[in-house]
């Protein structure tokens, strides 16, 4: 059987710059800048003052609401401004500056493993929220709030996502090689929070050791199984994979539970063992610093808060033909204003592009191929939304199902016109947003 | 402060295809069918040819600049009409006829919508259609088809296009049989296949156009359904009508239309599903111009007018949207 969908493109996946580099612990910064909002959701609310002694690990700032997450300090040493700085994606907003102070020092408690195996549901539920982890494929939503389903939808599955289909990034199959028990660990404490009888690892046919590695952790365990996946960008999709997984789709603007799915990234199941197994935060994360334009590409365990430049520079630097530093994957990522700006909870990877390969070309007119509609997954026409929206008909555009976009990116790989989808969907979403919010 | 960085919206990468690329393809593909129109019909097809592919780069090019608009003819769609549209034309036509239909292809089918992608109509068969209304004598009158060389004897001589022949010759006696009329001048299905008989300089050769199709099929530039729905429809409805089905696809410009004009991005529709509605009308059309209506031949004028149902289509058949489904009581 073909675990897959309908629709996608396997674009040229550039994985090898990466692939085959061990995860290595990067040193930590000399400065850390942690943003309050690093999440889906209310900014979190600093909790410590410019002047503070901070330790590893220690909470800087407390949720600011349900969906909401708190962040912690990622290296030891003291606040030494609390600041709006430029996120990832060029926005200005309250981060925490932590000066390090060279001792590396652990905030009491953290680190220190402890048998978790009396914990109630509630209470690994509480640790994985205190722990301030979010997904970490990107979306950033707080794994916590994901874990809490209204009374009355029942979670059959936990599925975990190690389909990495966006092309170069290599850290979560770096992950499932080297820490599956840990990963596997933390699906089962997830599949217990929300009373889950089955769990399922996604993984794209194009990582076989990952593959291979998990199919045997996984031998005994008789409610877990691992799923390959046809080699398909955007398999990662949380809908498309649970489509494939199962063979169930999500309702247009509902979420994974209403068909009693749960999904999650293995990241962030690693970071919920670390969390309840050994009280550890969520204050650091495997990153993929790679591209063609990055000296020595490589899969970096790197504190969050840490200057994209250090990761560069660490890496030996980038390259003449630099063109884009992106945040993310090169289909979905951001690209980036400036590269001060810090690695967030989100950043799966750093990616540096040549301009031979992140060319930014001329739109030109639709010739109508259709080629957009073919590769669309979830099945709508890009094309005569982008029209739309061009047109200030945003009306026209949500009835053709904007909303159900995902801004993946295919449509706009694929399009031999070289229009400029997303950049129009985005658009599009901001102002329907808007004229709802008028309302 | 370091090197200054691009910053757009994602993807950040992109496949390598492009409007030009894929105009080019096509026109490679067609290198097959323009040795056909060569070796048929001589050195006055590869003129009218050029007349046609110059006066449409030309046409394109001084419109543009004229409204002051950047000039495209690099990107190859008008060379395609104008190689397309010398591909209708006999080869014994004056080729100002030629010059300006492709001024008026050019000018008004394409330009006048507003250019590329725009045009509701194909382009290089609006060509063909003005210079049929323009000048029906020389693009229709039997002085005008040239017999094709031979190439044992090099004299050309003028003679009807099979499609012709046998519509006269079945009005004149319904009892006779399509093969026979043709075997009586010398033409079986292998000299349609090749296309060693007298019609427009590009459209007798199916070998030829086939071959260049099958190369763009694989290469994804051309939908196949709607070549296949579109020669299936017309060998179904010819066959229960009680004709020639094989004939009726390998004669006139079923080849030529159904791989190259029918399939056009811009003029087609949108979704596989439409496509072969598209498809099966072109087929209806087709067979119904050529065994009800006043001309011979059916294609051009059943691709302009499935062009009108275009938007049409693509409106109803619209692709059902993932996660769309009506939820199932457990």
């Amino acid at each position: 059987m073909k675990y897959t969908f309908k629709g996608g493109y396997h674009p040229p996946d550039g994985k090898n710059f990466s692939e085959k580099m061990p995860i290595e612990k990067m040193p930590a910064p000399k400065i850390a800048a942690i943003h309050l909002h690093q999440h889906i959701g209310a900014p979190s609310k600093a909790i410590v003052a410019v002047g503070d002694e901070v330790k590893v690990g220690q909470p800087v700032s407390e949720a600011g609401g349900f969906v909401s997450a708190p962040v912690h300090a990622s290296i030891s040493g003291k606040v030494k401004a609390i600041a709006k700085i430029a996120d990832a994606a060029g926005n200005k907003t309250d981060a925490i500056i932590i000066e390090n102070d060279g001792k590396d020092e652990l905030f009491p408690g953290v680190g220190v493993k402890n048998d978790y195996s009396q914990l109630t549901a509630d209470e690994i539920k509480k640790k994985i929220a205190a722990a301030g982890i979010t997904g970490m494929g990107g979306a950033r939503f707080p794994t916590h709030v994901k874990l809490s389903p209204p009374a009355d939808k029942k979670i059959n599955y936990i599925i975990l996502n190690g389909v990495e289909c966006e092309p170069y990034l290599t850290a979560d199959d770096r992950l499932m090689q080297e820490s599956p028990d840990t990963i596997i660990e933390g699906l089962k404490l997830m599949m217990k929070v929300v009373n889950a009888p089955n769990g399922i690892i996604g993984i794209e046919k194009n990582k076989p050791d990952s593959i291979r590695i998990m199919k045997e952790k996984t031998a005994n365990e008789q409610n877990i199984k691992v799923v390959d996946l046809e080699v398909k960008y955007p398999q990662g999709g949380e809908k498309q994979l649970i489509f494939a997984s199962i063979g169930k789709e999500v309702p247009s603007g509902g979420l994974p539970m209403d068909v009693g799915v749960v999904v999650s990234n293995v990241g962030t199941a690693n970071a919920v063992y670390e969390a309840v197994a050994m009280n550890k935060p969520y204050y650091e994360r495997v990153v993929s610093v790679t591209g063609e334009s990055i000296s020595n590409p490589r899969n970096l365990l790197v504190r969050i808060g840490t200057p994209t430049t250090e990761l560069i520079q660490y890496c030996g630097g980038v390259k003449e033909d630099v063109f884009k530093v992106v945040n993310g994957g090169p289909m979905m990522g951001a690209a980036m204003y400036s590269r001060e700006a810090p690695v967030h909870k989100g950043t799966s990877g750093i990616l540096c592009l040549s301009r031979e390969n992140a060319a930014v070309y001329e739109e030109q007119p639709c010739i109508s191929c259709g080629k957009c509609i073919s590769v669309c997954p979830m099945k709508l026409i890009p094309t005569e939304i982008q029209i739309n929206v061009q047109h200030k008909k945003y009306e026209q555009a949500e009835k053709l199902g904007i909303l159900d976009c995902m801004l993946c990116g295919t449509c706009a790989y694929v399009c031999p016109a070289k229009r400029n989808l997303v950049h129009y969907f985005n658009i599009g979403k901001a102002k329907i947003a808007e004229m709802k919010r008028k309302k | 402060m370091d090197k200054m960085l691009i910053v757009s919206a994602n993807p950040h990468i992109r496949d390598k295809s492009s409007i030009s690329k894929i105009m080019y393809t096509v026109i490679i593909s067609l290198i097959p069918a323009v040795f056909a129109s060569y070796w048929f019909f001589g050195f006055k097809a590869i003129m009218l040819e050029l007349v046609a592919v110059v006066s449409c780069v030309i046409t394109e090019a001084a419109i543009q600049k004229f409204r002051k608009k950047p000039v495209t003819i690099s990107d190859g769609s008008a060379m395609l009409t104008g190689l397309l549209l010398a591909f209708n034309v006999p080869a014994d036509i004056p080729w100002w006829i030629v010059m300006l239909g492709s001024v008026f292809a050019i000018a008004i089918a394409k330009q006048a919508f507003g250019g590329l992608g725009f045009n509701i109509f194909n382009p290089a068969l609006i060509g063909r259609a003005f210079m049929l209304a323009s000048w029906p004598v020389q693009m229709t009158s039997n002085k005008f088809w040239t017999q094709p060389y031979t190439h044992e004897t090099m004299d050309a001589i003028s003679s009807a296009t099979p499609l012709n022949l046998v519509k006269t010759a079945i009005k004149a006696n319904p009892e006779m049989k399509t093969v026979e009329i043709l075997a009586d001048k010398g033409i079986g299905y292998w000299e349609l296949f090749v296309g060693s008989v007298s019609g427009c300089i590009g459209e007798t050769s199916f070998m030829a156009l086939f071959a260049g199709v099958i190369a763009l099929i694989i290469l994804g530039l051309v939908n196949w359904r709607v070549p296949f729905f579109y020669i299936a429809t017309v060998f179904v409805m010819t066959w229960l009508m009680g004709y020639d089905p094989v004939f009726h696809i390998l004669a006139g410009g079923l080849a030529l239309g159904a791989f190259y004009m029918a399939t056009d991005m811009v003029t087609s529709p949108l979704t596989d599903k439409g496509n072969i509605i598209f498809a099966l009308g072109l087929g209806f059309l087709t067979v119904s111009i050529r065994i009800w209506g006043g001309y011979p031949e059916g294609v051009s004028y059943s691709i302009l007018i499935m062009n009108c149902f275009v938007p049409l289509i693509n409106k109803y058949t619209v692709p059902k949207k993932f996660g769309y489904v009506q939820p199932k009581k457990a």
